[in-house]
């Protein structure tokens, strides 16, 4: 009986795999930031769920994402449960590093979150408006110094954009490149640059304080309780969002690559995922299938010309 | 209510016996995966989070700042012990620490750290809760320029207070300086000195050069010896706790230390290593032993290990009060608290304050609780140095090696492990010394980022440097302490110079 009872155990023990897939997710960061929060919300959403039974985290940070996606091209080939978490900043890295691997060589899933970049200036500016921001910038390009993250990350693009749209010369731009936006939210609060460049969750809770202002937000809507303009509405041609995706291992068949879709599209939807999303202030920008390969498309093309607009690629 | 109550209340909370039952688990889970070499704090809190979120608000927030102290602690006993330093802050500890561990005083090094890490976890907490809004406005007038003349004064500091030739001391120090080149430049995204290999586009890794240049440098050096090797390692001599000698040596360095890492850590761009070294570099200028540096001078240790917990303490500032992770530990407490839906910043003091007030006391209870279960524990770790010699060096050897596999699967990593081994062997060897490499490579990329973002703000001026009064005090202090030591020596005082330098490390 006990035997019978063990065996049992194990028969269901190597059933299991059958039902859910043990996802490993990699996460091309160190621990702490966007996208190591994005692999971490994913696991807990997906064992939450009963998704995948058990998932696990593997951090392998460096260089915009490209090392951990270098590392995952190589090494996950053919492999229906292996995973990696990306975005935007993945494409300009790819870009001004010369990265042999890119976005073509891993299976891009969906993107999944996505947040708006907001221009800030310190509560004391004298710059009120984009026009402000505008005029200052033509009257002297080296005079306005943009405080935020990255070099060649979203926040240098969209100065980048910025400037182009509004008629300045791109490589004139002061950019000062700080390690992440947090760092640069202590350059903007302390006045050491003219304006802010980074995520709009970043500024939040000062923009609600009134220690910053908030001049305009870069995606395509206005961001919910904002009270700032789309840059569009402003009257820049300029629309840039901040992206996170999750993409798969290259080499997989249909059926595999349809299984995952499926997997990810029921996390989207659900509760749990709904709530993390609200919590961690993220923006649900879901996307999958031929539509996202298309905008995937459109966005490293884009940034591609910026990035050469700007100097940083050849 | 008044601060004070509020923090009455966060005690009534967090004392509860199932609350203090979870501190004691998290500061027990803490203190164990922190021990693990290559695994930080950052990583110890990222791997154990998901186990606060079980627990209530209440719970979670205890448990989650056990883990917190537990993992920061824990790193410093394998520096001291084994001298592989799991993190960049606790690289000087392992100078000093390890030096004492293997004279037979592990014991009173350990106790030192514990004691010193609770002191200033106390203070710096207790600083938190009264003066984070004016510690931040101080924090904030800090730019670029007011950073780069920190950073010339910890320059000059440290150099100084490394090796007894300047000339093998800036030696060293440049080849730390030229390691830190290497990899992407962050201000304009260029690659420099990366030959193409995609490893090195991130720099090299302060951990893996830290434990490659102490733990298997050292392993070599030893081994090259064979048996004419003296046998250095007494695992205990004199008494296990500290003597009233230790304790007298000790609370000062205690005291200086949180007063330097508190600010320091409150600085967006600051940071516990930074910290650690400035105490170093003090308490070598204040100590009446200052010939025992080198070979395991306690105030070496009380200093820097009070200052890196201060430290620590100081980035909670930023973070409650402006809503700012100024370090990847910070981030993950950030997500900590937006599991309970709340948003760190201007606001949560006002809006939240059973929550901040609660998260306060029980960093000071997670801090009582981590002494409370590491003192005990003193005897146990010392323990591991009576392990036969070459068990003891394999040993290291294969935890250096793990501990870097660990923080980075790569087998380029794993190369430049050993790279950096035979070059800390051969540097041994040659009687230069070791220490000013990983403070070049820590501070090198900081001082020049710094430059460059004060100078592309001024639009290439270079007067902004000595403008702002904080840069300029600064930079003042960096003078003296150039020009004090020459005029001492000048007046015939040199002896006592030369008599505090070392020849090791």
């Amino acid at each position: 009986m006990k035997q019978f009872f063990l065996a049992s155990i194990l028969a269901g023990a190597m059933a299991l795999p059958a039902f859910a897939t043990d996802y490993t997710i990699l996460a091309p960061a160190g621990p702490g930031g966007g996208w190591d929060q994005t692999a971490r919300s994913l696991q807990t959403a997906l064992q939450d769920e009963g998704i995948s039974e058990r998932v696990q985290v593997v951090n392998v940070p460096g260089a915009g994402g490209t090392i951990g996606l270098a590392q995952f091209a190589s090494q996950q080939k053919g492999k229906a449960d292996a995973l990696i978490v990306g975005g935007y900043v993945m494409v300009g890295a790819i870009l001004t590093n010369k990265s042999p691997v890119s976005l073509q060589d891993v299976t891009p899933i969906a993107r999944l979150t996505g947040e708006s970049v907001a221009l800030v200036v310190p509560a004391a500016s004298p710059l009120m408006s984009v026009a402000d921001l505008v005029t200052a910038l033509k009257a002297d390009p080296g005079s306005v110094s943009w405080g935020g993250g990255s070099a060649g990350g979203v926040d240098h693009i969209l100065a980048g954009l910025f400037a182009k749209a509004a008629d300045v010369d791109p490589t004139k731009i002061n950019y000062i490149a700080f390690s992440g936006g947090g760092e640069a939210l202590a350059a903007i609060l302390g006045s050491q640059v003219t304006v802010g460049v980074s995520g709009y969750g970043e500024f939040e809770a000062q923009i609600k304080a009134g220690t910053l202002r908030l001049l305009a937000t870069s995606g395509d809507a206005r961001v919910p309780g904002a009270d700032a303009p789309t840059l569009t509405e402003a009257g820049l041609d300029v629309v840039v969002q901040n992206w996170r995706m999750v993409a798969a291992a290259p080499g997989l068949s249909d059926e595999q690559k349809a299984a995952v879709t499926a997997d990810i599209q029921k996390l989207a939807t659900s509760k749990t995922w709904q709530d993390m999303l609200k919590t961690k202030n993220w923006q649900d920008t879901y996307l999958s299938g031929a539509e996202f390969d298309a905008q995937l498309a459109k966005d490293i093309s884009s940034t591609e010309a910026i990035l050469k607009d700007i100097g940083l690629v050849q | 209510m008044n601060t004070f109550e509020y923090l009455l209340q966060g005690f009534a909370v967090a004392s509860q016996p199932m609350y203090l039952f979870y501190a004691l688990i998290g500061v027990t889970l803490g203190t164990l995966v922190g021990v693990l070499p290559g695994i930080g704090p950052a990583l110890t809190v990222a791997l154990l989070l998901p186990v606060t979120y079980q627990l209530d608000p209440g719970g979670s927030l205890i448990m989650f700042a056990g883990i917190y102290y537990g993992g920061m602690y824990g790193g410093s006993t394998t520096s001291i012990l084994l001298n592989t330093p799991g993190e960049s802050a606790s690289i000087v500890t392992a100078l000093e620490g390890n030096k004492m561990a293997r004279a037979g005083r592990g014991g009173p090094a350990l106790a030192t750290a514990a004691i010193g890490s609770f002191v200033a976890g106390l203070f710096a907490t207790i600083a938190l809760a009264f003066i984070a809004p004016y510690i931040v406005k101080f924090a904030l007038a800090f730019g670029p320029r007011e950073y780069f003349a920190l950073m010339v004064l910890a320059f000059v500091t440290v150099s100084a207070a490394f090796g007894d030739s300047t000339l093998r001391g800036l030696t060293s120090l440049f080849i730390g300086l030229a390691l830190a080149i290497i990899g992407i430049d962050q201000l304009t995204g260029q690659t420099r000195l990366a030959f193409d290999v995609p490893d090195l586009l991130d720099g090299i890794e302060v951990t893996t050069l830290a434990v490659a240049m102490f733990a298997i440098g050292e392993t070599l050096f030893v081994a090259a010896q064979g048996k004419r090797a003296p046998d250095k390692v007494e695992a205990v001599k004199g008494s296990l706790w500290m003597s009233k000698e230790d304790w007298k040596r000790s609370w000062k360095p205690w005291l200086r230390g949180t007063a330097i890492g508190f600010p320091i850590g409150a600085m967006p761009a600051g940071g516990a290593d930074v910290s650690s070294f400035l105490s170093y570099s003090t308490e070598k200028q204040f100590s009446k032993h200052p010939e025992e540096f080198g070979h395991g001078a306690i105030e070496g240790v009380a200093g820097p290990e009070a200052a890196n917990n201060a430290s620590a303490a100081g980035t909670l500032v930023p973070l409650l009060t402006l809503g700012l992770p100024t370090t990847a530990t910070a981030a993950i407490m950030l997500a900590g608290f937006q599991q309970f839906g709340l948003q760190p910043g201007p606001l949560l003091f006002a809006t939240n304050p059973e929550l901040v007030w609660g998260l306060i006391a029980s960093l000071l209870i997670a801090n009582f609780m981590l002494l409370v279960l590491n003192l005990p524990l003193i005897g146990l770790w010392v323990r591991l140095l009576t392990i036969p010699k070459p068990w003891l060096y394999a040993g290291i050897l294969v935890f250096a090696t793990l501990g870097t596999i660990g923080a980075n699967p790569s087998v380029f990593e794993l190369g430049m492990l050993l790279t950096f081994g035979l070059l800390g062997y051969f540097m041994r060897v040659f009687g230069y010394p070791i220490a000013p490499v990983v403070v070049g490579l820590i501070l090198g990329p900081m001082a020049e980022q710094q430059l460059r973002r004060a100078l592309a703000i001024s639009q290439g001026d270079f007067s902004v440097l000595v403008t702002s009064p904080i840069a300029a005090g600064l930079l003042l202090l960096a003078a003296l302490a150039l020009i004090v030591p020459l005029v001492l020596r000048a007046r015939g005082r040199g002896d006592v110079l030369t008599k505090m330098a070392t020849d090791e490390d």
